[in-house]
């Protein structure tokens, strides 16, 4: 599957709302994922990418759109 | 080197700020304040309360009919004190008519108590009876202007203390373990200056405590052939409710599993942890060998664990 789409299901997932269909879009600008929200959509992300994201790499900032923590994911390739 | 938790001490002012009073200061609706934190009301202390003040109150509640002069050290927690230095301990130390007592001020905010009854445990066999305090006063802090309302909501006053011994005579639970640690990466995410407004990068605090907690709990007790479903009580920083329930899930406990008083408190920093260990102590005599974990997380980052088993 499409990574990009992966997220999006992802963050709909967690978030319980539809997700954003520009894909730049501030997922907490939006009000999409809040600050408790997002540790889930890390924990998601590391089980459905099978990646091991460590302490040192949760920088919101680059978990806050879908192009951010789809360029995050390629990086760990 | 066994040290006991011998008995708990806390006190928090007498005025109570409901969310209605909390709403109209930070510009907010109350059931907002609710939702996003689990905080129904706070305490503040009265203009000339110091964090001093507050700290000699748990003191003296949490030393009982035990002579002061009996203490072989004191650690006072506190991210809100006054004066650069000297900071309150020595003034603590003072107020309970010692005149010698080494009184060490940590000035770590909301892990403060946690690493003090780390340092403590480990420095009992040396220094005996060891008070361990933690005070605030953040209405101080978030009543500065500009009042930032996602912070302002959170924090409330008040102090605990917890007296730390190598004997167990009395104690109401063995330390088994203890583990804290540090990060200084995140320094900017949640600081305070002197004189300056508390600035809190609230994404980067929870997600960082909603991973660091539950692992320093697991590894702490899988070090010592325990599981999170034996605890009988998590006594953690009450941060956030929200938080506290991610922690149980992280653990796969059942969220009532950990003692939380944030509702009637809010966020005390420090001083949380030692009063709901006052609370839960106090209404509760843990069964000897049950298992009990302490937990702490704030500024700096500065995280930890502490294990203990009911004494008796």
């Amino acid at each position: 599957m499409d990574t990009r789409i992966k997220i999006a299901e992802l963050i709909t997932k967690v978030s319980g709302k539809k997700s954003p269909e520009d894909p730049d879009e501030s997922l907490f600008e939006s009000g999409l994922l809040d600050s408790f929200a997002l540790p889930d959509l890390i924990s998601a992300l590391e089980l459905a990418f099978k990646i091991k994201i460590p302490d040192s790499d949760l920088n919101p900032r680059k978990f806050d759109s879908i192009t951010r923590i789809e360029a995050y994911l390629e990086s760990k390739v | 080197m066994t040290a006991y938790l011998s008995r708990f001490g806390a006190y928090v002012p007498s005025r109570i700020v409901t969310n209605e009073e909390m709403s109209a200061i930070a510009g907010c609706e109350a059931s907002w304040i609710r939702g996003v934190s689990g905080i129904e009301e706070r305490r503040w202390a009265g203009e000339g309360e110091s964090v001093a003040d507050m700290a000699v109150e748990a003191a003296r509640r949490c030393l009982g009919d035990m002579p002061a002069s009996e203490l072989g050290l004191i650690l006072l927690a506190s991210g809100s004190a006054e004066r650069r230095f000297p900071g309150p301990a020595a003034t603590l130390a003072t107020r309970l008519d010692l005149d010698s007592t080494p009184a060490i001020d940590l000035p770590m905010a909301s892990a403060g108590s946690l690493f003090g009854l780390d340092l403590a445990r480990r420095l009992a066999p040396q220094y005996g009876k060891i008070l361990v305090v933690a005070a605030e006063k953040m209405s101080s802090v978030v009543l500065r202007e500009p009042v930032e309302r996602s912070t302002a909501i959170l924090f409330g006053d008040g102090a605990g203390a917890c007296l730390v011994t190598a004997d167990a005579t009395d104690a109401l639970a063995e330390v088994v373990d203890s583990a804290v640690s540090s990060d200084g990466a995140y320094a900017e995410d949640l600081r305070l200056g002197f004189g300056g407004t508390l600035e809190m990068n609230g994404r980067s605090v929870i997600l960082q405590a909603s991973r660091k907690i539950p692992r320093a709990i697991g590894e702490l007790l899988e070090k010592n052939g325990r599981t999170a479903a034996e605890v009988a009580v998590f006594l953690m920083h009450q941060a956030n409710q929200n938080l506290i329930v991610r922690v149980a899930q992280g653990l796969e406990v059942p969220p009532e599993r950990f003692y939380s008083n944030i509702g009637r408190y809010g966020n005390t920093s420090s001083a949380s942890m030692l009063i709901a260990a006052e609370e839960y102590f106090a209404a509760t005599l843990a069964s000897p060998g049950a298992p009990l974990v302490f937990a702490g997380f704030g500024a700096g980052f500065h995280w930890g664990a502490l294990l203990a088993v009911g004494a008796g």
